[in-house]
């Protein structure tokens, strides 16, 4: 191969021999970036599932989009020789850190929110990667997590030609959801439960269901729990282990509905509602797992499509000015948040209070009382919210310290993926006029939909 | 080249006037009919001169089950609804439009592509193919790369893998579907003029030659303009009912 000109494409050397293809490094003069050439392994006697795999790659591959993907260039089709040329990213994939587990939980969330952030773009692409693990996630320079390797990805606008061709399930043994290990490819939710896998992985160092070799002992994760993260390292902190067993629980629906709402809790730790997940200190006893194993709820294949699914568990966000507010539109605000919040079960809210610093730092932070004034906005936040009587977890409270309100909301509202925004306006136009329009400036540039409460004639 | 398939017509020009409108939009090149303009509908003469104007500027129009009965005294395997809008189709045509239909070819086939209002095994005993068993049948009876069908009434995409296995797939309306050569592939297009799963706007599928890249669109029309002209017509008024939800 290396020397070799395909199509224009001029192949230097290996990067990288894996069992399905290899990966070439390659150059073209039309295309000024580190490129890759995949070309899979079509020897006699190969496995004819690399072929599906790598077919099911060349249709889903052109369709993806954005920071989380390597950008697709050119691809060759069967009739001559398949390949498909892409992005190449540097460093090194998040496997090379499997030596230096475990890691500090900090950084174990870190990592985690990342690969979320990464798995939310993708499903809101329609797809379903279905192998997530430490080999195929990479990290560009400013951070951003890449998934690579789609040929075991479910598209839900392409037929899937993996779920028809074959009966064993593909995937990778520790991290496979076990409704993947039932042959179900259609549920999101499985790259939540491989990602809760890698992150058990990556904060204790031990797999939570070891390495299994045959299907028998995959499908063992369908009623037999993992060891608590913190019986292995007592040092990981309740919120973690909270965090890893939810994303792994048997069913679907009792895991995060979307990756969105998982990069959420790993940002914000403080916020992540304790329940009998993060008490554990032992695996069930045997008698509950017996009873698990014979009365078994297995996952069923749902029937909503993935953007069906995420879109019925949002995450909004209100924005809470107690300064310019009157009671009539603090009121009305929380009406229009609990008609959003009553028909998605999913949802949650963020509730967020601007607390303006002054742009010379010499800002204290205790008012002439000597009340801690964040403290006090957290508390009059979680009054506002109180008559909406939401379960706890499923509301969190943030006191934003900025110069800019608007900025504060904007840039909230972009590193935590809220799916829409609701705002009161203030009310009186010369105020407006002379302070700017806080509503305005969201709404005009916020990453998702907004909407912007008002009192009919209100003053 | 673009080609837009349009099947399962059914007289019912508005839905087929809206289809060709969204096809010229977007750039087709041709214009294939896949059979049964006529029956069910209320404006059988209109839409066979629009097809017949469409045949002499290029288009390929195929026979369909329905097209072959409002030639015919024959209604055999129809239910009432079906047979009493026949009978009164008979009565709509003109000599001319009988010229028309009894010329048209059951299949057409070109670049590895097969067109045929029902299925490939027996074009003329107009058998369905309701699932991956019928596509399997089609598909062994042709040396066709790709097989495009009607008759049914609901979009379906099959694929026939080198493992032998059928493939079933519901394409999804705008979302293009890459028919990869060494794979080969049954596709049944939505009704245009009579849909039946569920959603009352009018199917067609617009299809990509090099390379093969099919995309089934939904196109809403006034439905309620095609209904009341078959409540105006005197025929079943569950012909009409049938258009306002698609079943």
């Amino acid at each position: 191969m290396p020397g070799r000109v395909i199509d224009g494409f001029t192949v230097a050397g290996i990067r990288h021999e894996g069992g399905m293809a290899v990966l070439y490094d390659v150059t073209h003069p039309d295309h000024d970036l580190p490129m890759l050439m995949k070309v899979p392994r079509l020897r006699e006697g190969e496995d004819p599932a690399a072929i599906v795999s790598f077919e099911m790659e060349q249709m889903i591959m052109p369709r993806l989009t954005g920071p989380h993907v390597p950008r697709f260039i050119a691809q060759g089709g069967f009739d001559a020789e398949p390949y498909i040329v892409m992005e190449r990213i540097g460093g090194e994939p998040l496997s090379h850190r499997l030596r230096a587990l475990p890691l500090p939980p900090p950084e174990v969330a870190a990592i985690g929110a990342a690969v979320a952030d990464a798995l939310d773009d993708l499903h809101h692409q329609n797809v379903i990667h279905l192998d997530v693990k430490p080999a195929n996630i990479l990290f560009r320079d400013n951070g951003q997590a890449v998934l690579i390797d789609y040929g075991l990805a479910h598209h839900e606008t392409l037929p899937d030609l993996m779920a028809e061709e074959f009966r064993l399930p593909y995937g990778t043994v520790p991290y496979m959801a076990p409704e993947q290990a039932l042959g179900i490819r259609s549920e999101s939710r499985s790259d939540i439960f491989a990602l809760g896998a890698l992150l058990y992985q990556f904060a204790t160092a031990d797999l939570p269901f070891g390495e299994p070799q045959h299907l028998k002992g995959v499908k063992e994760r369908l009623w037999r729990d993992p060891v608590p993260p913190r019986r292995r390292r007592p040092a990981i902190p309740p919120w973690l282990q909270e965090v890893i067993l939810r994303c792994l629980e048997v069913l679907p629906e009792n895991r995060y509905p979307t990756a969105a709402q998982l990069a959420f809790d790993l940002r914000h730790p403080e916020q992540v509602a304790l329940g009998p997940r993060a008490e554990k200190t032992r695996r069930d006893g045997w008698l509950t797992v017996l009873h698990r194993r014979f009365r078994q709820q297995e996952p069923v294949a749902r029937r909503l499509g993935t953007r069906t699914q995420i879109a019925a568990a949002p995450i909004l966000a209100v924005a809470v000015d107690f300064a310019e507010m009157s009671d009539d539109l603090a009121g009305a605000l929380r009406n229009q948040v609990q008609k959003m919040l009553a028909s998605r079960p999913g949802a949650r809210l963020a509730c967020l209070n601007v607390l303006k610093t002054a742009l010379l730092s010499l800002d204290t932070t205790l008012d002439e009382h000597g009340r801690n004034r964040h403290v006090q906005r957290l508390v009059e936040l979680q009054h506002w919210a109180r008559p909406l009587g939401l379960a706890e977890g499923r509301a969190t409270f943030h006191v934003l310290e900025a110069a800019d309100v608007a900025d504060a909301i904007l840039d909230y509202a972009r590193a935590n993926l809220v799916d829409h925004l609701v705002l009161g306006a203030r009310a009186s136009t010369l105020q407006r006029r002379v302070l700017g329009s806080v509503s305005g400036k969201v709404a005009a540039e916020a990453p998702c939909s907004v909407t912007v409460v008002r009192r009919r004639g209100g003053d | 080249m673009r080609l837009a398939l349009l099947a399962d017509i059914h007289a019912n020009l508005e839905a087929f006037r809206a289809c060709l409108d969204h096809a010229r939009d977007r750039g087709a090149d041709r214009i294939l009919l896949l059979g049964d303009l006529v029956g069910y509908g209320a404006d059988p003469e209109t839409v066979l001169d629009l097809a017949i104007d469409l045949v002499a500027g290029g288009a390929l129009a195929l026979l369909g089950n329905h097209d072959e009965a409002a030639l015919g005294g024959g209604s055999t395997g129809m239910n009432d609804m079906a047979a009493t809008a026949m009978a009164w189709t008979r009565t709509r045509l003109t000599e001319s439009h009988r010229r028309f239909l009894g010329a048209l070819p059951l299949t057409e086939e070109e670049e590895g592509r097969l067109y045929v209002h029902s299925e490939g095994s027996a074009p003329a005993l107009w058998r369905y193919v309701s699932d991956a068993e019928a596509a399997r049948r089609s598909l062994e009876a042709t040396t066709a790369q790709a097989t495009f069908c009607g008759h049914v009434h609901r979009p379906a995409l099959y694929a026939l893998g080198e493992t032998g296995k059928v493939t079933p797939f519901r394409p999804v309306a705008g979302a293009p579907v890459p028919l990869a050569r060494h794979r080969r592939w049954l596709a049944v297009l939505g009704a245009v003029g009579q849909p039946r799963d569920a959603d009352p706007a009018a199917c067609y599928m617009m299809l990509e030659t090099v390379p093969l890249v099919a995309t089934w669109h939904r196109v809403p029309y006034d439905v309620a303009a095609a209904a009341a002209k078959i409540r105006a017509a005197g025929l079943p008024l569950g012909l009409a009912e049938r258009l306002l939800v698609g079943r």
